[in-house]
């Protein structure tokens, strides 16, 4: 499709967040930080796990633009970029009412049949 | 006329799914043969500026479809396998001839509501989420763009 070479950067933005999202930890972490920012520590203290694997999970919120750690004061805060869920929220979303205005035209066919088969009927019994 | 359920979408984050639901004014055989007869289906299958033309067409279990939608003179092919036809569902597969090698395995489920309501049920399996994405982001059918803006007119103003 011509139009591959403009959709391809967003998908790669879109596939990224997903796969990120792909992994309950990290799904539960993006819960707990669109509440409120938090440190490192704060964030790894429910989990049975390595503060490393923590940490890991964090580089690929980060790579995946969901998460950032501005600079400031230690320990730095991890923060939640909502824009990134705009973005996947917009194309959702478009792909929904470009779905919707199909179904619409199925309504209409939909409508046009039982119109037939009420005539139809009609003619049968006349 | 009441109101009935808009399209739901759901894209799951664990596999490459995307599910949707949509109610219709309309019994389930009403719905099925809006599917699998030819003549109906090109009618809605759109989008709006384009035409639909069906080149292959056995709406049994086992059988095949191909179709091809031009839009400005560009044509752009589908086609797929119905797998399973039934009272209650279509199972097919669904590739977009641009890129052959995805291939979606999709499944329409349509449930009596009563009251002359039914609900469509859908589920499209990929085998990425990288495909999964990109077919969310090119609208899948064609990659066109066109009509959008007039949509988003259009439910702004509450005409649809």
């Amino acid at each position: 499709m011509t139009s591959d070479a403009e959709v391809v950067p967003v998908a790669d933005t879109l596939s990224r967040v997903f796969a990120a999202l792909a992994d309950p930890t990290r799904r539960d972490m993006v819960g707990r930080l669109s509440a409120a920012d938090a440190t490192v520590n704060q964030l790894a203290a429910p989990y049975d796990m390595s503060l490393q694997a923590v940490y890991k999970h964090l580089r690929v919120l980060e790579d995946a633009g969901l998460v950032s750690r501005p600079l400031g004061p230690q320990p730095r805060m991890v923060h939640l970029e909502a824009d990134v869920f705009d973005v996947m929220d917009t194309w959702i979303e478009r792909y929904r009412r470009q779905a919707e205005r199909r179904y619409r035209r199925l309504d209409a066919v939909l409508a046009a049949m039982t119109e037939t088969e009420t005539d139809d009927t009609k003619g049968k019994t006349s | 006329m009441t109101d009935i359920t808009q399209t739901t979408i759901e894209a799951d984050p664990k596999v490459p799914v995307i599910r949707m639901t949509r109610e219709f004014r309309a019994t389930p055989e009403q719905l099925l043969r809006a599917h699998t007869d030819p003549q109906l289906f090109v009618q809605w299958i759109g989008p709006n500026a384009t035409t639909t033309r069906i080149e292959e067409w056995d709406a049994r279990s086992g059988g095949s479809w191909r179709f091809v939608s031009s839009h400005e003179g560009t044509e752009y092919g589908f086609r797929g396998c119905f797998h399973d036809v039934r009272p209650d569902r279509i199972v097919q597969t669904f590739t977009f001839e641009g890129d052959p090698d995805g291939v979606a395995l999709e499944t329409l489920w349509f449930e009596d509501l009563g009251d002359g309501r039914t609900l469509l049920r859908t589920q499209s399996l990929v085998d990425s989420f990288e495909g999964r994405d990109a077919w969310l982001a090119s609208g899948m059918e064609s990659g066109v763009n066109e009509g959008y803006a007039k949509l988003d007119e259009l439910l702004a103003n509450g005409a649809v």
